[in-house]
């Protein structure tokens, strides 16, 4: 991206630099950052929920506790069935990482908030731990046997190694897209958002219109960062149920 | 000037590799498009498919993220 030359000057990617929180420039790996701090608010809004809202296990549950109990339960339920039953001893890390992803989400849409999942950093790092985990876990259960993931023994002889091949390369790609599906858009959602938002400063009287836009636009940036936090963690499901049962 | 002809050319790609994208639009509007369709056929099995749903629209989707990186490496790497 050039040097916003254009007559709005709207520098929709500014929103994504990672600053230090207490002045200076310069970012060691034991900077306090504004992804330092959105991230600890992520993390602290998981407890809150979690440990704070479910505190009085009541039996008619409270509003907070409903919804820590509905988010639970609805989690739980997925990994049945998406992954199985027996891949319900996994469940804690599913669990953490689609509170994680979803309040990660939700908060960076807070005006003047810091979205880290729009890091490809962040998101690869969540990306690849469930890659490596999911391919230690498979050569663990099943051992060589694991292989027989790219070898689709339903298809006729002649086609397996072509097969296997596209199968190999569409295991690795995983971590990619895995990662870059959900830094993209949160990163393109709010970049939207931005350019909306600088609009509405440019047109003069008719600013309503853009603000208008950048409300209908918001509601639609909430749906996409609850469904890619939903698609994240159904994707971990599925790469979960292949490690489990590698045959096809 | 060379500089400038390599940055005008990665800028031009970055915008065709964007088209890319628009497969995965068609890809995710059939997903969805014949899941609606096979859910007023059925729609007490709907439910039960939503997650396939989703993991459809996610990997179609994950195509379109493939030249979104394109661009995204062709704006900002090269």
């Amino acid at each position: 991206m050039a040097d916003g030359t254009s007559g709005f000057n709207i520098k929709p990617m500014d929103q994504f630099t990672v600053k230090p929180l207490f002045g200076g420039d310069v970012v060691h790996w034991y900077t306090p950052t504004n992804v330092t701090l959105w991230m600890a608010l992520t993390v602290l809004a998981v407890t809150a929920l979690m440990v704070w809202g479910s505190r009085g296990r009541a039996l008619v549950p409270t509003r907070g506790q409903s919804l820590a109990e509905m988010t639970y339960g609805f989690i739980y339920k997925m990994v049945e069935d998406v992954a199985g039953r027996d891949a319900v001893r996994f469940f804690p890390y599913i669990m953490t990482i689609f509170v994680f992803v979803f309040f990660a989400n939700v908060l960076g849409l807070i005006p003047f908030a810091f979205t880290t999942t729009s890091h490809i950093a962040v998101t690869a790092v969540l990306a690849l731990a469930v890659f490596l985990t999911v391919t230690a876990l498979g050569f663990i259960l099943h051992g060589a046997s694991f292989l027989k993931l790219f070898w689709v023994s339903s298809a006729p002889l002649p086609l397996r190694p072509v097969l296997a091949l596209i199968e190999v390369i569409s295991y690795f790609v995983r971590p990619v897209s895995h990662s870059i599906r959900l830094a993209g858009a949160m990163m393109a959602g709010h970049a939207v958002a931005k350019v909306f938002a600088g609009f509405a400063a440019g047109v003069g009287a008719a600013f309503f219109v853009p603000i208008l836009a950048v409300t209908a636009l918001y509601a639609l940036e909430l749906l996409v960062a609850v469904i890619q936090a939903y698609v994240f963690t159904i994707l971990t499901c599925v790469y979960l149920k292949d490690a489990l049962h590698p045959a096809h | 000037m060379e500089g400038e002809l390599v940055q005008m050319g990665a800028y031009i790609g970055a915008g065709l590799a964007c088209l890319g994208m628009g497969g995965a639009g068609i890809g995710v509007g059939h997903v969805a498009g014949n899941y609606l369709a096979g859910a007023l056929r059925n729609p007490s099995a709907a439910p039960g498919q939503t997650a396939f749903l989703f993991i459809g629209i996610a990997f179609a989707e994950a195509l379109g993220i493939f030249s979104f990186l394109v661009a995204l490496l062709l704006m900002f790497a090269v």
